[in-house]
């Protein structure tokens, strides 16, 4: 069985944010990259489902700046991953390049039985990108998966939709699978997997071998830092004097009752 | 002119909200409006739709419909967005919408803006805001080469506005896809039945601070006043307490209430880019060091369990 899974790196939540000079993207200098929290999900799955499949090989891809991506690679290579494969790519793409990247590299190493991911950035929280692999790899998708079981050519997932409702699913394989936070608990790389994860195969491709049209269809035309908020106003006195301040606040200042 | 397509969600038979909003901002731009729907319980939605603007109502309304499945609902809309020559198609970031609009622009050799904040729409192109970085920047977004412009809102961001409503009929369309290889086996509904927090308009939201699990009843008393939400943060969820799709913050949702109570809730910064597209913020805490109160509008410092009850009897008053 060959199980892609395909892995952003993104800045950490805690690193601070700059704009570049031209305000049109972030300055990549000084951040912190680390692995999407929700493609963790989608590796540790792929290692779960290779240990109940003897000979399964799990191939993790990623699409962006060689020089700083392969270190979100080595980090699943070291969790259990076999191969890493980075398509060289620009410091920023529109969800739609992406999947187009990532499905025609999948086909160009000969295809996969399952794709697994994350099922959405933290950066820009499109929510887009495992869509449209299935799409352009024409197989059924499932996302915000926090439940898999893969058996006799089938998954069953449980796929959570919004107010805690849940859908019961069965794809038939290939399939791509989108995780959720829930679906499983992400191991840390142990030091025997971080050495070992040295020898394995990381192989680099360039977005321009793959022949597919890299213009992108959508720009951004400005990026902005929010406005500062205006302090908090504290209510102070008893819990009652609180309550009752609160309540005027919030029906005569905020008018939001 | 161009033509307008929006993707219409019901809830008890009413139009939600979002969906109405996207028919406003797509009627005040002066391009056909066109509504459509999935699902029979949804053929009658036509005259409400008129209401916000739309001028047609299309409807997949077999039985097939009645449940989303993805390959065949990406495959029907996907059909009638072709054989319509729609420019513009408006969802709402809902599970549904999410999951369906980037598997059509795929389709379709477009590409779609999710998670919006702000749209404007103007005669060739949509102009649109939204939260990246986890709401640490505000991206402006337009389209430039797409052939269908896609957009995902999120509720609860444009303003409604009604008009007189017309007797608009559905038009039924078929659409048949054989060899699905998605089946849709059941669907569970949520514990509650209220709005999700992605699109309530009140959310009160509890964390550590709360104690115990069994504490979570003094924030739903809180919540039913005001016809609210509950959510909470990552550390309960991850102690058990609640089911995670309850859970505000980068692992969870992110939501944009006009009113956010954090109760309890120290305010990480994971928290934080989950609720900071609410209008109103209300932080109840008994550590006055809490970073929650930075991003607050008004900040109690004090004890809940002494606070809450007497603000649930004030709410009461007020709203009575």
């Amino acid at each position: 069985m060959k199980i892609f899974v395909c892995i952003k790196q993104v800045p950490d939540t805690e690193t601070k944010i700059k704009l570049s000079p031209d305000g049109l993207s972030i300055d990549p200098n000084g951040v912190k990259w680390v692995m999407n929290p929700y493609d963790e999900f989608a590796v540790e799955e792929a290692i779960k489902i290779k240990e109940k499949n003897a000979g399964a090989q799990i191939f993790a891809v990623t699409f962006g700046p060689k020089k700083r991506t392969a270190d979100c690679l080595r980090t699943a290579l070291a969790m259990g991953a076999d191969e890493g494969i980075i398509i060289d790519g620009p410091e920023y793409s529109e969800p739609s390049l992406a999947a187009k990247a990532l499905a025609k590299l999948i086909q160009s190493e000969g295809g996969a039985e399952l794709v697994l991911t994350g099922k959405q950035s933290i950066d820009d929280n499109a929510f887009s990108v495992s869509q449209m692999i299935a799409e352009h790899l024409n197989i059924p998708h499932a996302t915000a998966v926090s439940k898999c079981s893969i058996e006799g050519g089938k998954a069953n997932v449980t796929s959570d939709l919004d107010g805690g409702a849940k859908a019961q699913l069965e794809l038939t394989l290939p399939c791509l699978i989108a995780a959720n936070k829930g679906l499983n608990m992400p191991r840390y790389a142990s030091l025997p997997g971080i050495m070992k994860a040295k020898k394995k195969l990381l192989k680099e491709v360039d977005l321009a071998s793959l022949g597919i049209d890299i213009q992108n269809q959508t720009k951004v035309l400005s990026m902005e830092l929010p406005a500062d908020k205006p302090p908090v106003k504290m209510l102070t006195g008893d819990s009652q004097a609180q309550a009752t301040a609160l309540v005027h606040a919030l029906r005569d200042e905020a008018k939001v009752l | 002119m161009g033509k307008i397509l929006v993707l219409i969600e019901s809830q008890e038979k009413q139009i939600k909200r979002s969906s109405q909003e996207l028919l406003t901002a797509a009627k005040k731009s002066g391009h056909t409006v066109i509504a459509m729907a999935f699902g029979a319980d949804n053929a009658g939605l036509g005259s409400q739709a008129s209401k916000y603007g739309a001028a047609e109502f299309q409807v997949f309304s077999g039985t097939e419909f009645n449940q989303y499945n993805s390959e065949l609902f990406a495959a029907a809309m996907a059909d009638l967005i072709q054989k319509n020559s729609m420019d513009f198609i408006l969802g709402t970031a809902t599970s549904l919408g999410k999951d369906l609009f980037p598997r059509i622009a795929a389709k379709l050799s477009s590409s779609v803006i999710s998670d919006c904040t702000e749209m404007t729409i103007a005669n060739d192109n949509i102009v649109v805001k939204k939260p990246v970085y986890s709401g640490k920047v505000f991206a402006k977004m337009t389209f430039d080469q797409s052939k269908h412009k896609f957009v995902l809102m999120r509720a609860n961001q444009l303003p409604i506005e009604a008009g007189s409503e017309a007797a608009l009929t559905a038009q039924p369309l078929t659409f048949s896809k054989g060899d699905l290889k998605t089946l849709v086996k059941e669907i569970t509904k949520g514990k509650t039945e209220k709005q999700d927090l992605t699109e309530a308009n009140v959310i009160v939201s509890g964390g550590r601070g709360l104690k115990e699990a069994g504490n979570f009843k003094l924030l739903e008393d809180l919540a039913a006043v005001m016809g609210a939400t509950v959510g909470a943060s990552r550390a309960v969820v991850d102690a058990g307490w609640v089911d995670h799709g309850m859970q505000v913050g980068q692992t969870g949702k992110t939501v944009a209430p006009s009113l956010y109570f954090a109760v309890g809730i120290s305010g990480a910064i994971q928290h934080l880019a989950g609720m900071s597209g609410s209008k109103v913020v209300v932080a109840i805490n008994n550590d006055a060091n809490a970073p929650i109160f930075q991003k607050a509008t008004y900040g109690i410092v004090g004890d809940l369990f002494d606070v809450l009850p007497k603000l649930t009897a004030e709410l009461k008053k007020a709203l009575n």
